[in-house]
């Protein structure tokens, strides 16, 4: 199955990036196609290179970069989004890139499922 | 709002999507970016539909004024969605009743329909997303 995913919340306040990240794995070890992944409200955050979690804690964004070089994952961060909370070019981890809404609208479009975390 | 982007591609698929609200307007930023998001899909000529469920009945409350909390007003696109088309909008009874609300408390014509309804409603969509 060909799977979009949406993650609506940050990383560490909010589980969603966590199971997102978790969720999108098991898909791909099942030999699902993940399409897109999409960052959208403070979901963007989880693009920020900055982050630097304590060292016996998961590392949340380094770990979508990872998956992402593993199996060539688009991760797109919502530009609107991104602008209002500060997440621009300069800040972005290996594999995010930036783009418009557009690129959600037309993952739900090619998607057989697009499934949503957040609240 | 922002300007919105022509689709640069034309996929000519047609898919059912759905935004569901269910947060209060102002406390939160879920109702002003969903709204970004129904604009989008408009654009990409999809069938977009709006549900509007728990305290998201409030985004559509009239008489809200934000300057005392210096917060722009997006209350006016709900007024515009119908100039984008975007004409399929529901409102849950049971969350209305619970608010002391009534059809006639909203700034935009809506189906109202029941619980169970919405839960139908909902079933029957390609793509659901939610704020």
């Amino acid at each position: 199955m060909k799977f979009g995913i949406l993650v609506n919340e940050g990383p560490y306040n909010h589980q969603a990036s966590d199971s997102a990240y978790m969720f999108a794995k098991a898909a791909l070890a099942k030999g699902h196609e993940i399409y897109r992944v999409f960052f959208y409200y403070d979901g963007v955050n989880n693009a920020n290179k900055l982050s630097e979690p304590p060292s016996d804690d998961r590392n949340v964004i380094k770990r979508w970069s990872e998956l992402a070089k593993e199996h060539k994952l688009d991760l797109v961060v919502c530009v609107a989004a991104a602008l209002r909370r500060g997440i621009k070019d300069e800040l972005l981890a290996e594999g995010f890139r930036i783009s418009g809404l557009g690129q959600l609208i037309e993952s739900g479009i090619q998607c057989d499922r697009q499934v949503v975390f957040g609240d | 709002m922002p300007g919105i982007d022509e689709p640069d591609y034309d996929s000519g698929v047609v898919k059912k999507f759905m935004y569901v609200n269910r947060k209060a307007p102002f406390g939160t930023i879920y109702a002003l970016e969903v709204l970004e998001m129904v604009l989008i899909s408009a654009a990409f000529e999809q069938d977009v539909h709006l549900a509007f469920v728990d305290d998201g009945v409030y985004q559509i409350k009239k008489g809200q004024d934000t300057k005392g909390i210096g917060m722009k007003s997006f209350l006016p696109t709900y007024r515009a969605l119908e100039g984008y088309d975007i004409e399929k909008l529901y409102v849950e009874k049971e969350s209305l009743e619970e608010r002391g609300l009534t059809a006639d408390d909203l700034v935009v014509p809506v189906e109202v329909i029941d619980r169970a309804a919405m839960a139908e409603l909902i079933d029957s969509m390609d793509v659901v997303l939610s704020g």
